[in-house]
């Protein structure tokens, strides 16, 4: 895609450290990625693998145990590691928003749902009340909830779970932000329900131009609406590139065998490639590559030696010490 | 003959309504249901929220009583058996949870939770106690150390293997999986499905396998009932049911399925509207005022389960050829 990224993470890191400084837990680990206006970002990855701490990075509201250790966050070309807390209150919710996975957790229950999808708009444009009330409105239509005119006067617990995401949805896009960050966005919601919010998310992309960054560990989420995935294990970033290069040829043995692990509709009589072990624990990390003691491919220099990014295609990166064989195996084929 | 028939079963609900419980509504939780489980086989039950399908569980497990139908176990009704009848029932048929960081007791050890179903039922000495205890946990792949070790020491996949192990702890012939692997990380679910579909090969279980990941329940199931609102609208052979339903809900929830692969190009049959309330559920079909293909006869009479080309369907467009052939075509053509 031409053009500058929207978001460009550079080698980004962020570690919890215990009280005592003696236990470090390495959640985000030099993690380089890019994000252009009008694209769709799938993380996918367990729990643990640091893919919500990313979220909470990038939009700098991290617990107190965390802290950014190193590296960029290079959003429309300001630094956002270097911002003030004043200039990150600026930014958040205007022109980065996030929509979380528990709906009822991010409404306030005190609070009309006007009030609140309002609140963005009065605290950044600073218009009077009556008049982000309208503008509340208009939203609720367009997050296509029904009787809108009644419904901002009302409180969240008059709702159902698929209303209360979708007006958490309206609150994230109030002030036309650039990037939207979802974490796991649906996993509360029926299926027909998924269907009808990814189909509005979908639309509001398109209406607005935002770029979407999607937090989740289900694969058919990504497939069904990313343009780029990023696969994250054990903090660190092990594999990302477009969609349907990495699911038609991955290249990262987590990446086979998590696209093999999924179940589907059309095989029942095939067994499903499971993952042996667990995932590992994050302040103790095994010294080379995090995901050896499970790979079925691993040999003795992973073990040894954390593999670096290497790059078997435009786009996609790989940390695993058979992408290069991957990268040349890649292009013999496009020679054919 | 079958393992297990429920026929016709119901259960109601009273709902208290309004501040001071005055009025009384019932929720029809689940309105004359009936299927089979066949020994061996694994019956899989798809449906959203307040479909009914957990109460659907509770009454197989004894864990309620139904308001109406009944359970044929063996070919012996629930209702008639007497109190050993009904011990013998409840050893037979065990259940696995969907979250196992709430289904193990945190100050029992593993030794003493898979134990604790052979200390009730059954007497056994310490040593022979103990020797089962061993037997199940290398039959769900967890090392005999772990029978000393607290619940809090293993991970989601290995408490899952644990609560399996108590399951089978009294080789029970039907196991009540309800949502088994949804609580699980994605790279674990293979494992513990894969274990199961091993379990049921070694040891001839039955499953009756709630979910809602619909691929999944395919890949688990011999046969697919779906539900809605306590209903079942449509039951088949699982493969044949997932690749090609016929009643149009099953056919939005499958569209609704995510798919696998990002060159997987589904018909988008997206619904309106959202599941309405069991306490006042709509007149005739259940399903009209969401379906795309409704009809005027839909709001006025419930459509019957009537048998088409081996499946079951409750559905208007289906059987009763005169009334609608078109939008039968229009619908198999879609």
């Amino acid at each position: 895609m031409a053009g500058e990224p929207l978001l460009q993470l550079d080698r980004l890191s962020t570690h919890y450290v215990s009280a005592q400084g003696t236990r470090v837990v390495r959640a985000v680990d030099e993690v380089s990625l890019t994000v252009h206006a009008g694209e769709t970002l799938g993380i996918v990855g367990e729990s643990g693998s640091g893919k919500s701490t990313l979220a909470l990075t990038i939009l700098r509201v991290l617990p107190p145990a965390a802290q950014i250790v190193g590296g960029r966050m290079l959003f429309e070309g300001e630094d956002l590691v270097r911002k003030s807390d004043a200039e990150m209150r600026e930014i958040r919710g205007k022109r980065i928003a996030m929509i979380l996975q528990d709906p009822m957790a991010s409404l306030n229950p005190l609070f009309t749902i006007g009030d609140q999808v309002s609140e963005p708009i009065r605290v950044h444009e600073r218009v009077p009340r009556a008049s982000a009330w309208n503008r509340a409105r208009d939203l609720l239509k367009a997050v296509r909830i029904p009787s809108a005119e009644t419904r901002v006067k009302q409180h969240p617990h008059e709702m159902s779970g698929g209303m209360r995401q979708r007006i958490v949805g309206a609150i994230g896009i109030s002030c036309e932000p650039r990037l939207l960050i979802a974490d796991e966005p649906t996993t509360s919601l029926d299926l027909t329900i998924q269907a009808q919010y990814l189909n509005l998310l979908r639309d509001l992309q398109r209406e607005h131009g935002l770029a979407l960054i999607f937090i989740t560990h289900n694969l058919g989420i990504v497939a069904k609406m990313c343009d780029q995935l990023a696969v994250m294990y054990a903090g660190r970033l092990v594999e990302s590139g477009p969609v349907s290069q990495v699911f038609n040829a991955p290249v990262h043995p987590y990446t086979k065998a998590l696209l093999n692990s999924i179940p589907r509709l059309t095989e029942r009589d095939q067994r499903l490639t499971a993952i042996e072990g667990q995932p590992p624990d994050l302040a103790a990390l095994p010294r080379g590559c995090a995901f050896a003691p499970r790979c079925v491919e691993a040999f003795d220099r992973c073990r040894e030696e954390a593999p670096p990014e290497f790059t078997p295609g435009t786009r996609h990166t790989a940390r695993c010490w058979l992408a290069p064989k991957a990268q040349t195996a890649g292009l013999q084929r496009e020679a054919v | 003959m079958s393992l297990l028939q429920a026929e016709g079963l119901t259960k109601h609900f009273l709902a208290k309504r309004g501040l001071f419980g005055g009025s009384q509504g019932v929720v029809r939780a689940v309105d004359g249901v009936s299927f089979q489980i066949e020994p061996g086989r694994t019956l899989g039950v798809v449906g959203e929220s307040g479909c009914g399908k957990t109460t659907t569980a509770k009454l197989v497990l004894g864990l309620e009583e139904p308001s109406g139908g009944r359970i044929l176990f063996q070919g012996r009704d629930l209702a008639t058996l007497d109190a050993a009848g009904r011990r013998t029932y409840r050893k037979s048929v065990q259940a696995v949870f969907q979250d196992p960081y709430a289904s193990l007791n945190p100050r029992m050890r593993i030794s003493q939770i898979i134990a604790e179903p052979l200390v009730t039922n059954e007497r056994l000495t310490a040593d022979a106690t103990r020797q089962r205890v061993l037997e199940l946990l290398d039959l769900v792949g967890l090392p005999p150390r772990a029978a000393d070790l607290f619940p809090h020491e293993f991970s989601g996949g290995q408490r899952q293997r644990i609560a399996i192990a108590r399951a089978l702890a009294l080789s029970p012939k039907l196991i009540v999986l309800d949502e088994p692997v949804s609580a699980l990380d994605v790279s674990i679910r293979a494992q513990i499905l894969n274990l199961l579909r091993d379990l049921q090969a070694r040891l001839g279980l039955s499953y009756l396998f709630i979910a809602h990941d619909l691929a999944a329940v395919a890949h688990m199931s011999h046969t697919v009932v779906v539900m809605y609102l306590g209903k079942i609208v449509e039951s088949g052979e699982a493969r044949r049911l997932s690749l090609a339903p016929k009643h149009p809900y099953t056919q939005a929830l499958f569209s609704a399925a995510l798919p696998s692969h990002p060159d997987e190009r589904r018909e988008d049959i997206v619904l309106s509207g959202e599941v309405p309330s069991p306490l006042n559920p709509p007149s005739g079909c259940r399903f009209h005022p969401r379906c795309p293909h409704v009809m005027p006869q839909c709001g006025e009479r419930e459509p019957p389960l009537i048998e088409t080309e081996s499946r079951f369907v409750a559905c208007h467009l289906y059987g009763d050829a005169a009334a609608a052939p078109a939008a039968a075509d229009r619908v198999a053509a879609g």
